[in-house]
């Protein structure tokens, strides 16, 4: 069981896809960073939060069967990297669709979900999920 | 530099050994490595032990220092410490306890490994496997290590860079090598077709292309000691050890199904070892998940993995034998564990004394040890001088 501020920590990254960009080389990073990969210590005070559209589209999937604990009622769900728009790639679900419909290159866009809860008395987690663009 | 020989190797077997603890498990391994090598607890400098999640198993941490007092060598106060790397934990302790050798500091180092997973039901077991992941940013979000394998698998077929085939075919070679190995966690043969076909857990994977929940230990004896390198009657030489890093997290990587990581650890063992790809007999790959294999082929072998993979290439009598030990998939995936047995299965193949599943006359293994999918990567040359 973890405390509250574990998830309020990063509550507003996960509630409005907000990443950095690097000031320096201009590349937008998410999850956010405080170093540039790329620019390293160059980049140190140079990270700006920037928050995301949510649109993005399927660069890979997986229906997963033999799922986490805290997920074993979703299952089969689907996990997703999707390449956003403005450019990061990100690890979700994809939800309000069948199996079947999930494509790569399908278009899909953020949206608010309860994620999970740490059993019956622990914190009830948020976060963004992705759903098919129609 | 001095030169770092393996005077002993022991192993328990693999499995789901309901009867043996943590502790249990990790001084037999340790007691046969210190018997096979001829030496004594009083011969041993320092101990290194692999462990990659004990504190979530079995609820222990200070996981070194258990082993030492458990195995009674706690009265000669060697120093005891553990090495946690994920899943790569057992080639980290293998390449810091070769690195202390080799400096001088120590003589000779006992390094083991040990990894009790079953005491937890399965669905917690690959919770704590998942650990090796971002936790905030992957599992947070249900995320499972499998899950992001089949990410790779599913992007790298996508690109026609491979056929379900070209990685289903990795768990077939591994249970046929297991089958002759007394210390498999499995010794069923399988076919590809049941490799396909069986159950799914993150689709394209199913779970025959997954590694099992093991238990077990393996440990090994490293000494520059030249005199008990004259008496041993068959020392097996390290010839190099290297590591190296990729980002923690698949989508933070610009190609996702590369392993920059192994490459980089590969090149890095071959020039350290001064030798060449072609004067490499043997491998031992991380075959975690099947596809790992095949990218970790790839990045070895180039594009022309990809067609090792539709021959027979990969068997133990055959060009390019890989995972002879049975690899992770059939030998069994005690975690921090899976690293110290890929030495300990080159040790016995350089020594010739591998059995029925015997590599013909073979002068140098690369055994590849990887954290995650690619994120720690340790490469080891073993070979005979």
């Amino acid at each position: 069981m973890s405390e509250v501020p574990r998830f309020w920590r990063e509550s507003r990254h996960r509630y409005r896809l907000v990443g950095t960009r690097c000031g320096k080389c201009d590349t937008l990073y998410f999850p956010p960073r405080v170093i540039c990969p790329s620019c390293r210590r160059e980049s140190v005070g140079a990270m700006r939060e920037e928050e995301m559209s949510g649109e993005g589209e399927i660069y890979s999937f997986t229906v997963v069967h033999d799922g986490l604990e805290q997920f074993k009622m979703q299952v089969p769900y689907v996990i997703a990297l999707i390449r956003m728009k403005e450019g990061p790639f990100v690890t979700g679900q994809i939800v309000d669709c069948s199996p079947g419909e999930v494509k790569i290159g399908t278009k899909v866009s953020a949206t608010l979900r309860k994620v999970r809860t740490e059993g019956k008395e622990g914190i009830i987690q948020y976060g963004y999920k992705f759903t098919i663009t129609h | 530099m001095r030169d770092v020989y393996i005077l002993g190797v022991g192993t328990t077997k693999f499995g789901e050994l309901w009867d043996s603890s943590l502790r249990e498990l990790a001084s037999e391994a340790g007691l046969k490595a210190i018997m096979d090598a001829g030496i004594y607890a009083e011969d041993v400098d320092a101990l290194y032990g692999a462990n990659t999640s004990g504190g979530q198993f079995v609820d222990q941490e200070q996981i070194a220092a258990l082993i030492a007092d458990y195995s009674g060598i706690t009265e000669l106060n060697i120093p005891s410490i553990r090495i946690e790397a994920g899943s790569a934990s057992g080639g980290a302790a293998l390449m810091q306890a070769y690195l202390a050798v080799k400096s001088g500091q120590y003589n000779t180092v006992v390094v083991g490994g040990v990894e009790k997973m079953t005491d937890v039901p399965s669905e917690v077991a690959n919770e704590i496997i998942g650990g090796s992941l971002d936790a905030e940013w992957e599992t947070f979000f249900g995320a499972t290590e499998c899950s992001i394998a089949a990410l790779i698998a599913r992007r790298h077929e996508y690109e026609g860079s491979a056929k379900r085939e070209n990685y289903a075919v990795f768990p077939v070679i591994s249970h046929k090598h297991a089958s002759m190995n007394e210390t498999s966690h499995f010794r069923n043969a399988i076919k590809i077709e049941d490799v396909i076909n069986a159950s799914p857990v993150a689709e394209p994977l199913t779970v025959f292309d997954n590694a099992p929940i093991s238990d077990g230990a393996s440990a090994l004896v490293i000494s520059s000691d030249q005199k008990k390198i004259r008496e041993s009657p068959n020392p097996i030489r390290i010839k190099s050890s290297s590591a190296a890093n990729d980002f923690l997290s698949l989508h933070d990587r610009k190609k996702i199904d590369q392993f920059k990581a192994v490459a980089k650890s590969t090149k890095d063992a071959l020039r350290l070892a001064n030798l060449d790809l072609g004067k490499i007999d043997a491998f031992e790959l991380h075959d975690s998940y099947s596809i790992a294999t095949l990218i970790q082929v790839e990045e070895i072998f180039g594009k022309q993995g990809v067609r090792m993979t539709e021959g027979n290439d990969f068997y133990y009598n055959s060009s390019s034998p890989l995972n002879v030990s049975g690899g992770l998939k059939a030998h069994g995936n005690p975690l921090g564990t899976s690293g110290l047995y890929q030495a300990v299965e080159a040790t016995l193949q350089l020594r010739g004394k591998a059995g029925e599943r015997q590599v013909k006359d073979p002068r140098n293994f690369l055994i590849h040890n990887m954290g995650g999918l690619g994120t720690t990567s340790v490469s080891t040359i073993i070979g005979v001088d």
